[in-house]
């Protein structure tokens, strides 16, 4: 019998790596790595808010993540700088921005290690509500809208030319990946979500010849990932979010062993 | 062109588009008519992807109207696809986002020779064989305009004129108007019904023999597009023969057209 902290972390671990999976393929397709490493180091900052304005941290760190993702397509729309440097401002400004917050905030006994690296272990029954509420959610947002995000996804200015509102789009991705990154927050911490997104699908790539493939793929790597991460933390008394993250990264070396089959 | 403008599947009306404070185009006025073969020709920089952009509804003019069929159906090629290899993507699949008719999707694919590629990976494609994909996938529109942004990029010559022996084919079979833009005068033109000579403004207009002789077609290409237009009349009486061909490119070497700056 697994004791119940552990079950706990398993299935809040395994909801996010299920929604991981989809959304994680279109980071990847869509070169959007970077977006979420910000979106990540951001998060530190809501969670920061949160406490000095006791809201619940995981609405915080949602709220925080979807302003800014608005303030980087607002940003976007001037030229003169890549999407890279703005994401680098951004990305440093807020995790800066967030642990100065967190320092002047010592005295609430802010867990920043946790913050930075996770904290699956000590996952509550409301933890695993939240997570599971929105990733149900985020998915059936995904099955309602694939063909439309796989078509502007291909090629934005076909799919634009043929009516597809490929802006609408591209800030509903964008949201959908800030309400992961708050969620993957809890299990492998700021620092390492990106790879909770990009090494499943990434691994997942080598063995597909379709998007779906891809997708569900990815999801079942990182349900597996999170499996193997929490053994591994179990039995060797290492913390869980950096075990998860090598579980993933073995995965994906043991899948380059493989043939490829596209 | 002479298509009364109630007729036209899309004109433009003195339209003019300006980005970044540069005059990409000005006063351009024309119109396509179903079934008509329209070619875009034109130096770099002359506007030409600009104008076939505001032809498609991706940009709108900052001057004059672009007024279209009411639900015109656009069948578009784009120069290249954008996409990433990380996804996986099959041929059909591709095809299939443009259309749930299955018997259409294996008419064209045969009709267009790529009945044979369609459990293939997208970006396992050669340049030939992801442009007659391309044009498969415009086609599976079933469009009333097909835009085409240089069809042949990436394609041999043979390739090429079998390239546009298909579009004009196609034109037959679905009575579409065609707009393309394309760099390879001296196959284009036998195909084409009208030609649009671009350089920010319409320099000349008309049927290919008409606009190869106009002074100001002249002054933009030079005595090269002279020679390839004789090729070109030569070649309308020996269709096969494509030895003694003209390297497109050589037409900017010769431009100089004295106001016109390139961006």
């Amino acid at each position: 019998m697994i004791p119940q902290f552990l079950l706990y972390a398993l299935l809040a671990g395994a909801g996010v790596a299920l929604v991981a999976g989809p959304l994680g393929s279109f980071v990847v397709w869509r070169r959007m790595a970077y977006f979420g490493d910000t979106l990540a180091h951001s998060a530190l900052l809501g969670v920061a808010l949160g406490i000095l304005l006791q809201i619940h941290p995981l609405l915080a760190v949602i709220v925080s993540s979807l302003v800014l993702a608005v303030i980087l397509v607002a940003l976007q729309t001037q030229k003169l700088l890549g999407d890279d440097t703005l994401l680098g401002i951004l990305s440093h400004t807020t995790l800066a921005l967030g642990l100065v917050c967190a320092g002047l905030l010592a005295d609430t006994r802010i867990d920043l290690w946790g913050l930075l690296f996770g904290d699956l272990l000590t996952t509550s029954a409301t933890d695993l509500l939240i997570i599971y509420a929105v990733a149900i959610l985020v998915l059936i947002v995904l099955w309602r809208c694939w063909r439309a995000l796989i078509f502007a996804t291909l090629d934005e200015t076909l799919a634009q030319v043929e009516g597809v509102p490929v802006v609408r789009l591209r800030l509903l991705l964008m949201g959908l990946i800030a309400l992961v990154v708050a969620l993957a927050m809890k299990v492998v911490g700021v620092l390492l979500i990106t790879s909770l997104l990009i090494i499943p699908a990434a691994t997942s790539r080598r063995f597909s010849r379709s998007p779906e493939v891809m997708a569900v793929g990815a999801s079942l790597l990182g349900v597996i990932a999170v499996a193997g991460g929490l053994g591994i933390s179990y039995f060797l008394d290492a913390p869980a979010g950096p075990s998860i993250v090598l579980a993933a990264s073995t995965c994906f070396a043991l899948g380059l062993a493989f043939p490829r089959r596209t | 062109m002479s298509q009364p403008s109630d007729k036209a599947l899309v004109s433009c009306e003195q339209v003019a588009w300006r980005r970044d404070g540069v005059d990409v185009l000005q006063g351009v006025s024309f119109a396509i008519a179903p079934r008509e073969i329209v070619t875009l020709i034109g130096p770099n920089g002359a506007g030409k992807t600009s104008l076939v952009n505001l032809v498609i509804g991706l940009a709108d003019p900052t001057g004059g109207r672009v007024p279209r069929r009411d639900k015109l159906r656009l069948g578009y090629m784009p120069q290249h696809l954008r996409f990433d290899s990380s996804l996986p993507l099959s041929v059909e699949r591709f095809l299939r986002l443009a259309t749930s008719d299955r018997n259409a999707l294996t008419h064209y694919s045969e009709r267009l020779g790529i009945a044979g590629l369609l459990g293939q990976q997208l970006q396992k494609l050669s340049g030939g064989e992801l442009q007659r994909v391309l044009l498969t996938r415009a086609v599976l529109r079933k469009p009333e305009l097909l835009v085409l942004d240089e069809p042949t990029q990436g394609v041999d010559v043979l390739g090429q004129a079998e390239l546009y022996r298909h579009i004009s084919e196609l034109r037959d079979e679905l009575g579409c108007g065609v707009l393309m833009v394309s760099h390879d005068l001296h196959l284009v033109m036998a195909k084409t019904d009208t030609v649009i000579c671009l350089n920010r403004h319409i320099c000349c207009h008309g049927a290919p023999e008409s606009v190869a002789r106009h002074p100001e077609y002249l002054q933009l290409f030079g005595k090269q597009a002279a020679e390839d237009i004789a090729i070109y009349t030569h070649h309308h009486d020996h269709e096969h023969d494509l030895h003694g061909d003209v390297v497109p490119e050589s037409h900017h070497h010769h431009h100089d057209h004295s106001g016109c700056h390139h961006s």
